[in-house]
């Protein structure tokens, strides 16, 4: 029993270090979609819920794991996917939005809202990443990668990354 | 043991997503701006990746039924059918979609138009479906949902900017409109495989969603400015797998390379 926490606690650091191919300054577990790590007969188990449906990161993101443990000694591993309940980005950890922020990408507010299928409805005001102007405007809804946004900040004028609360 | 009725509608949910997801990635490189055009990708990538999910999920219940001739053979000889199968190796008739999916993208405005009309219709479909009897149906329709929710506002708002815009826009809208329209009964028409599973509150009861359906369409072209279709003939078989001509030009397109290099790989 000892042995298998252990080797829980281990994976979870493991884990820590292994960064989404998309925005390397997060690891898997800042995005919070690990849901579950357990050990079966020797085996790690590990629970992955994705970001979007169609996250092309997601492919990566399980062989990157793989290669992770692997690399550590641990062999025969699972990954299982679930989608219920669908990811949100509250779980997205307080240290993956700093380093985000960091990053040049602005962080989901800390306000979770979801998307309101109102047209042209108004979102909150989102901060600049560098000048924490909050005098911006949103180009378009849909940004380099599922999980962002395009804004435009219109005092340093600088076009910047949100990533969009879901 | 899975019924034919139950991997019937799982791949009619995934043939609706994978061919608008196709259409809409047609346009990739080709969008009117930069902006747009990542949008309307995006779009196709979360159609896509709905695809798969339900594909997974067929593929999974077809191999279940192995042995039994309950479902037709696809992939040949294998063992196992995959996603992939389901998706590059069957034919026309094999295809489950509504019409109004397969239609050809035309111009922007024809392109927004027949998102709308999808969108809408997936919003309330999949807000119902989230809470249907079996649990992997459920959470696949969880998960899109939030996906469809920006997609509907997306298309929408194209839909009023294009309706109350310019002689052009306006005009074109009129034209998509008269195209689009008459595939839009089918979606709320249920196939024999949804009235099975409608009894095992599985199915989402379709008529049921119509008013839903019919009120923010009425609200978005009232915006736009735009009237609704005539009272034409609704054109209905998609389900069925009885498709327009355009369904085999984009299969012909889509399935090229796994027909002539079959498994090939990247």
């Amino acid at each position: 029993m000892r042995m298998v926490m252990d080797d829980v606690s281990n994976i979870w650091s493991i884990l820590e270090k292994v960064e989404d191919p998309e925005i390397p300054v997060l690891s898997v577990i800042d995005l919070g979609i690990i849901r579950d790590v357990s050990v079966e007969n020797g085996q790690p188990v590990i629970v992955l819920t994705p970001t979007y449906s169609g996250c092309p990161a997601m492919d990566m993101i399980r062989v990157r794991i793989r290669m992770a443990l692997l690399q550590h000694g641990f062999t025969g591993v699972q990954i299982k996917t679930v989608l219920s309940p669908a990811w949100t980005t509250d779980w997205m950890s307080e240290k993956g939005k700093e380093k985000l922020q960091a990053f040049g990408i602005a962080p989901p507010l800390p306000l979770q809202t979801v998307c309101h299928p109102g047209m042209f409805h108004r979102e909150e005001a989102i901060p600049c990443p560098r000048c924490n102007s909050y005098h911006t405007a949103r180009i378009s809804e849909f940004g380099s990668t599922a999980c962002k946004a395009l804004y435009r900040c219109e005092d340093c004028g600088e076009p910047f990354d949100y990533f969009k609360c879901h | 043991m899975f019924s034919s009725a139950i991997i019937g509608y799982t791949l009619h949910l995934a043939d609706n997503a994978l061919i608008l997801g196709h259409r809409n990635s047609e346009w990739t490189g080709h969008g009117p701006i930069l902006e747009q055009d990542i949008a309307l990708s995006n779009i196709a990538l979360d159609l896509i990746g709905q695809a798969r999910n339900f594909y997974q999920l067929a593929a999974g219940m077809i191999n279940g039924t192995r042995g039994t001739r309950a479902w037709p053979a696809v992939g040949g000889d294998k063992a196992e059918v995959t996603e992939d199968d389901l998706a590059y190796l069957r034919d026309g008739w094999d295809f489950r979609n509504c019409l109004l999916v397969e239609q050809p993208n035309g111009d922007w405005g024809a392109t927004v138009l027949r998102q709308f009309f999808f969108s809408a219709y997936q919003f309330y479909f999949y807000g119902e479906l989230r809470n249907c009897r079996h649990a992997e149906i459920a959470a696949i329709a969880e998960k899109s949902l939030k996906e469809v929710t920006y997609h509907l506002r997306w298309s929408g708002e194209w839909v009023i900017r294009l309706g109350d815009g310019t002689d052009q826009s306006a005009g074109r809208m009129k034209k998509a409109m008269d195209h689009l329209w008459q595939f839009t009964g089918e979606l709320f028409e249920p196939a024999g495989y949804e009235r099975e599973l409608l009894a095992e509150a599985i199915a989402v009861d379709l008529p049921a969603i119509r008013p839903l359906w019919d009120q923010r369409v009425r609200e978005v072209l009232g915006a736009a400015r735009l009237a609704a279709g005539s009272d034409v003939w609704m054109q209905t078989g998609g389900k069925q797998g009885k498709h327009t001509e355009h369904l085999g030009y984009l299969l012909a397109e889509m399935q090229f390379l796994q027909r002539a290099y079959p498994g090939c790989e990247w």
